[in-house]
């Protein structure tokens, strides 16, 4: 069992009680901002925003890929899409505290773009504070697990850098845990993702396969380092850029409880087939992590659900997990997931199945 | 009157010369009138056709290397397709002499012809040295290149020969496949073979599109047995473009794609409408209000299944599809094995599959909810015309 499925997050629930500005509120006046973005033009309708949600409306109207960013002083990155086609349309979400920030939209992806200073100004419209309450704490959490997740990483980095093999695979699953517990977040990261948790099967022809699942073949099947460490750096920076990025995650109430759905799906179509960790076969961290990521979203949206029935019917499921995995438990990890047999794997993938259907009406229950 | 098997065929083969789509069509059960669709044409049967309630798919591994024989195979074949498209018993029908086998198998006697069309194809393997033909394969013929998340089993990809049964009696189109299997003996053998059901998409204008498994209208954007230019422009094969021996035929791409329901089913309605694009009821592009408008796919969330698969975002490229879910049972940890079996026919995949699964591949917000797990691509070559048998526009001519 892994410890961190039984803790409920105390310190996180202390957090509440700060009720900071909130995702979840109304969105900002004055209504959405229209990026029209082009091959050597990036206007917007208006560069005088209130503080708040803000909504950009990109539309790509040149002939290039072209990706849009919001930077903050010293181009620190307050949200970004990468990859908007020509045509294409994409609305971009994102909580904007007070201040000025700099637009960029960046035709063919390279370079510092063509950019536009916008100030954002005024007090973010108030939210209902539970809802408020319960996004910072899940925020807290995020931020806590990214935190622990940066020296993970840099530890592993440096065993991989040192041509350590066994050391490097003892530090692998550990250091992909907070990842895996926080994972909808980091997804929403559109272009994070691919770079550090994409699976070999995943890779287009000619993409440049980066990340832990490169070096887990490596460790694994080669059994060698040699040429990693630029992909140990990459990673490493990477991780960072995650830690960096938290503050700003587009967070909501429903979004919380999405993401506690999706952390069960990745449980269903990826480890309990066993192909998340297909060299290394420590899917069942990943599995722990992915729970304990779902039940944390579970607590911090307990206050806000009046469904009783439904949260006892979680708790419950959520205890059935906990008690499957049980067997598996090898000190502060699990055995790997070719030893868990035909029958073994059935009955995990039952309680998983068991607690994914009421879960997917968290958050509904949550936001009604 | 009593024949050896190897006599029956022979008469097959004879009997096709004579049999075309004008063949006096025959009775079944008592009175009533066989619903057939022509064997011969122009065209093949089963692509521009009103699309059939059942599928049975088959592919074959060519397993002779005698040019001859191939050639004796596929005259084999259309001659028995000739008669199962018209509901008749093969050979010397159920009965037949004692001791031996009937030549019919027997199971689709009285199920009369049920729309059946048989749709032949030739896959890249077959244009290697074994018969010569490596200099004849069209370059929309190029092998699929891999795509992102794809999850392939060889053994539910690729072949030399493909055989697509469309029926509306699942009986009628299983005997088909069995038949011409069985035809194949010492010639080929069926390498993978898929059941369908539902038709999970439409080419015609009339009547409501079908859905999915995942409970949406599926292929709204279809093109249609009635569109003649579009067809022209982006389905049939024409003289000019490089292999003559395929003008009037098609292309095409069947994928299996294996749709985890569950996970599907447990995500909320505002989800489900965010990955497709389009409303769950009605089956309007968001933003609209009705299922057949125009869709403005600025106005679409950039990752949503339509947004992605759309002329639009391809160079108007446009595929006819006439794909079918399927159940193949479940996967043994709990969930179905479902999914949708993809059959798109196109002039030039390259110009259209190829792009459209490149940028689902990439982006796809569904893509988390599908499997690739089976791949194939076809020369489909024009319709038989009378005497001719299929594939004679390439194999005819040594």
């Amino acid at each position: 069992m892994h410890p961190r499925l039984l803790v409920l997050p105390a310190a996180l629930l202390a957090l509440t009680a700060c009720g900071a500005a909130a995702d979840a509120g109304p969105a900002a006046a004055g209504g959405p901002v229209t990026v029209r973005a082009t091959d050597d033009a990036c206007e917007l309708d208006r560069t005088d925003l209130s503080a708040g949600r803000n909504v950009f409306e990109i539309t790509n109207d040149g002939s290039q890929v072209t990706e849009v960013y919001v930077y903050a002083d010293g181009d620190r990155i307050v949200t970004e899409k990468e990859n908007i086609g020509p045509g294409i349309s994409y609305e971009l979400t994102t909580q904007i505290p007070e201040g000025d920030y700099v637009i960029a939209c960046k035709p063919g992806m390279v370079g510092d773009g063509i950019r536009t200073p916008i100030s954002v100004t005024g007090e973010a419209a108030a939210a209902d504070p539970e809802e408020a309450q319960a996004v910072e704490a899940y925020r807290a959490y995020v931020q806590g697990e990214a935190d622990e997740l940066v020296p993970l990483v840099q530890e592993f980095a440096a065993a991989v850098k040192a041509g350590d093999v066994a050391q490097a695979q003892a530090l692998y699953a550990p250091s992909r845990r907070p990842w895996e517990a926080i994972e909808p977040v980091a997804e929403s990261f559109g272009d994070l993702d691919p770079k550090v948790d994409l699976r070999e099967a995943d890779l287009e022809p000619g993409q440049e396969w980066t990340g832990w699942h490169r070096i887990e073949k490596a460790l694994w099947v080669d059994g060698s380092t040699t040429g990693l460490a630029p992909v140990a750096d990459q990673l490493v920076a990477d991780i960072e850029d995650l830690r960096g990025r938290v503050q700003n995650a587009d967070l909501s109430v429903a979004s919380i409880g999405n993401g506690a759905k999706e952390l069960l799906d990745e449980v269903a179509t990826g480890k309990i087939t066993g192909e998340e960790e297909a060299f290394s076969h420590t899917d069942l961290v990943d599995f722990a992590a992915n729970v304990d990521g779902a039940r944390t979203a579970l607590d911090v949206l307990r206050p806000l659900v009046e469904d009783t029935a439904l949260l006892a019917e979680l708790d419950g499921a959520f205890d059935d997990v906990v008690a499957a995995l049980q067997p598996y438990a090898r000190g502060d990890g699990f055995v790997t997931y070719d030893t868990v047999d035909e029958a073994g794997r059935r009955e995990l993938a039952r309680v998983v199945d068991a607690l994914g259907e009421p879960l997917s009406r968290l958050s509904a229950a949550a936001t009604t | 009157m009593t024949l050896s098997r190897r006599a029956m065929l022979g008469l097959v083969g004879a009997g096709a010369v004579g049999l075309g789509a004008g063949s006096a069509l025959p009775l079944a059960m008592g009175s009533e009138p066989v619903d057939v669709v022509p064997f011969a044409g122009e065209h093949q049967a089963g692509i521009t056709t009103a699309v059939q309630g059942h599928l049975h798919f088959a592919s074959f591994d060519v397993t002779t290397t005698d040019r001859a024989d191939l050639v004796r195979l596929l005259q084999r074949w259309t001659a028995a397709a000739e008669r199962l498209t018209t509901g008749r018993e093969v050979g010397n029908g159920a009965g037949g002499e004692p001791l031996a086998p009937p030549d019919d198998t027997g199971e689709a006697v009285g199920h009369g012809a049920a729309r059946l069309t048989l749709t032949f194809g030739l896959g890249p393997s077959l244009f290697d040295e074994r018969f010569g033909l490596a200099e004849r394969r069209p370059a929309a013929l190029a092998d699929l290149p891999a795509f992102a998340r794809d999850v392939l089993e060889p053994a539910r990809c690729g072949g030399d020969l493909a055989v697509q049964a469309c029926a509306d009696d699942p009986q009628v189109a299983v005997h088909a496949v069995r038949t011409l299997s069985r035809l194949a003996a010492g010639a080929a053998a069926v390498r993978w073979a898929q059941l369908g059901f539902g038709r999970a998409s439409t080419t015609s204008t009339s009547g409501p599109t079908p859905r999915n498994l995942f409970g949406f209208k599926d292929g709204t954007a279809n093109l249609t047995a009635d569109d003649d230019e579009g067809l022209r422009e982006h389905l049939w094969a024409q003289a000019g473009d490089g292999a003559d021996w395929m003008a009037g035929g098609s292309y095409l791409v069947a994928r299996r794609i294996g749709m985890t329901v569950e996970t599907w089913d447990r995500s909320s309605l505002q989800e489900q409408e965010r990955v497709t694009g389009r409303t769950k009821a009605e089956g309007a592009p968001l933003g609209g209000s009705r299922e057949h408008d125009e869709v403005d796919v600025a106005a679409l969330p950039a990752d949503s299944h339509v947004a992605l698969a759309h002329p639009s975002a391809h160079g108007g490229a446009r595929m006819l599809r006439r794909g079918y879910s399927y159940v193949d049972g479940a996967d043994g940890l709990g969930h179905l094995d479902a999914g949708l079996f993809f059959l798109a026919y196109q002039r030039d995949p390259r110009r259209a599959f190829v792009p459209v699964q490149t940028a689902l591949a990439r982006s796809d917000a569904m893509g988390d909810y599908l499997r690739h797990t089976g791949s194939s691509l076809w020369a489909v070559p024009p319709g038989v015309r009378p005497g001719g048998w299929w594939g004679d526009t390439l194999l005819g001519h040594a």
